[in-house]
């Protein structure tokens, strides 16, 4: 079939993206391993000394710590649930027969489009203000007390404009998976007098089952990264009521200068990472074998 | 009998539906309103949503202050130069994984995958330190490796299942009639491979431009993307509504009609072929 000489072609053609993609990977993480036993301060050049696990000890005795983790998990969930009980509600709205439904699904996927410093700053300046913002303007004409949401409720603010950013991509994947849903079986199960809600529940969500897995595998590796919807609305703030293990990161190590801490906290936030990794590997391994 | 019903309910959905999808573009659609107002009108507590004075003015007081259109510049640069370049380097290794397969392809592909679970924030100093090393922070340069690097994995995978569909035999038969390796690439591959590699230049285009871990973090003030100047607004320049959405709807009009086009790849793209 193939050839000796387009084998060596094609060895050739695809080394350049190996070596690349590996020095990448294993450059950056060597250093951080190697950094997160250094006591390295940016501010102090010079004073770099073999400390062991002392930044992993300081990370995970730094007060922020806990709180870091806890809103880590709190935003990734809380998102999770929103997106994917909406995004099946939706997928399910969307494949129902109606007028403008190209239009639509224009409008619905849109937010994903928004990039996060935008989505963020609209957000907090244009509907969450407490004074100037839309709804604020709605609280009043109600009669109702404005509420200040990054000060009263900041982590949940952002769940929620993080939602609003991912519950159109959660969207699009369960109604492209609806497509391929057997229409026939539902039509049969229709006949034999089966309700609306039995074929929901019997039929159209073990189909929708592998997708939802997906959105949740795939959604979990970008929002542990949530980045920018934080800088730009709370710094994490008010005290850590808003800081995740990736902020916390960041403000260790750009902000404070302590690479050795820093890095400790970037090889803690790969390892959580890598647990949802294998079981995101393991569904598309599974598929690409089909 | 029936027929009345399924239009009831046709009608019934089209209500809720469209009514739903208002809502959620809604702060899009804000946004995009409020950019015509004047400062105070965007400000107003009692908000109009269609009956004000509509300005021209927030376009033209972005547009002259220059570094607006600096920032969309390194925008359009770094997103389309990433995007590019991943090409160059993933197309040759995509074809010869989808048409001479290996014993190992399989592995080298999950093992690339695997390369885009690593949080950014876990290499975060070294990269950035190297970066200053190289001078190459807040550079355009810089900044096109980096998102070069992070999008690697997903312009593969992408080009990888588009080529799969490429039926072999088309290769065998041109093989037969005498074709070489480089005819057979450039008449009978390519323009079978152009609507792939199209989708995907759009999607990585999406993804690159609204990149906002490394764009932030890399970057100062001279190669800014939009991503970043925007974020600078974020006071007290954000409290400027109708500057803001002016500047907001320029950053984010183009991506969104150019993903519009690709919802279907966004799909494909996004799940690595996991859902179709």
């Amino acid at each position: 079939m193939a050839t000796q000489a387009s084998r060596i072609a094609g060895r050739l053609m695809l080394s350049p993206a190996v070596v690349l993609l590996f020095l990448w990977m294993i450059v950056p993480l060597g250093m951080t391993i190697y950094f997160s036993f250094l006591r390295f301060n940016l501010l102090m050049p010079g004073t770099e000394e073999f400390t062991g696990f002392e930044n992993y000890s300081y990370f995970f005795t730094d007060p922020a710590f806990w709180p870091a983790l806890v809103n880590t998990l709190t935003l990734v969930l809380g998102v999770l649930v929103i997106t994917v009980v909406g995004g099946v509600a939706l997928a399910v709205l969307l494949d129902q027969p109606m007028w403008g439904q190209g239009i639509v699904r224009i409008l619905v996927i849109a937010p994903f489009f928004v990039m996060p410093s935008v989505s963020a700053l609209v957000w907090k300046n244009m509907l969450m203000n407490p004074v100037n913002g839309l709804f604020a303007a709605l609280a009043r004409a109600l009669g109702l007390q404005p509420i200040d949401f990054f000060a009263s409720a900041p982590l949940a603010s952002i769940t929620a404009i993080v939602a609003w950013q991912w519950l159109p991509f959660a969207t699009l994947i369960l109604f492209t998976a609806m497509q391929s849903l057997d229409r026939e079986q539902m039509e049969a199960a229709e006949m034999d007098g089966a309700g609306p809600i039995w074929r929901f529940v019997h039929l159209t969500l073990p189909h929708l089952m592998r997708a939802m897995t997906v959105v949740v595998l795939i959604q979990t590796i970008f929002l542990l990264s949530v980045f920018a919807e934080i800088l730009v609305t709370t710094n994490g703030g008010p005290g850590t009521a808003s800081t995740t293990l990736t902020f916390l990161v960041y403000m260790q190590s750009m902000l404070q200068f302590d690479v050795g801490l820093g890095s400790a906290g970037g090889i803690v936030a790969v390892i959580l990472a890598n647990i949802v990794a294998i079981f995101l590997m393991r569904m598309i391994g599974k598929n690409l074998e089909a | 009998m029936a027929r009345e019903a399924s239009k009831g309910h046709k009608a019934a959905v089209t209500v809720l539906a469209w009514g739903v999808a208002l809502l959620i573009f809604f702060p899009i659609l804000w946004t995009f309103l409020t950019s015509f107002k004047t400062e105070g009108e965007a400000i107003n507590s009692h908000p109009s949503f269609l009956f004000f004075d509509w300005t021209l003015e927030n376009y033209e007081t972005v547009n002259q202050r220059s570094d607006y259109l600096a920032h969309f510049w390194n925008s359009v640069v770094i997103s389309v130069g990433s995007t590019v370049l991943g090409l160059i380097i993933a197309v040759p290794a995509a074809w010869s994984m989808a048409f001479v397969p290996g014993k190992r392809t399989k592995d080298i592909l999950m093992w690339m995958l695997s390369t885009k679970m690593l949080p950014a924030v876990g290499v975060l100093v070294p990269i950035y330190l190297l970066a200053r090393d190289a001078g190459l922070l807040d550079t355009k340069t810089g900044l096109v490796i980096v998102l070069t690097m992070v999008n690697l994995p997903i312009i593969v995978w992408m080009l990888y299942t588009y080529f799969k569909e490429i039926p072999g035999e088309i290769l065998e038969a041109a093989r037969m009639d005498g074709a070489t390796l480089s005819s057979e690439i450039l008449y009978v591959l390519t323009p079978m491979a152009v609507p792939g590699i199209a989708s995907t230049l759009l999607l990585n285009v999406i993804l690159a431009w609204n990149e906002s871990f490394w764009t932030l973090n890399l970057t100062a003030a001279s190669a800014a993307p939009l991503t970043a100047f925007i974020a600078s607004y974020s006071s007290p320049e954000g409290l400027f509504y109708a500057k803001l959405s002016a500047a907001s709807t320029m950053a984010i009009a183009p991506i969104m009609i150019l993903g519009w086009f690709s919802q279907k790849q966004l799909v494909r793209g996004l799940t690595f072929g996991a859902v179709k």
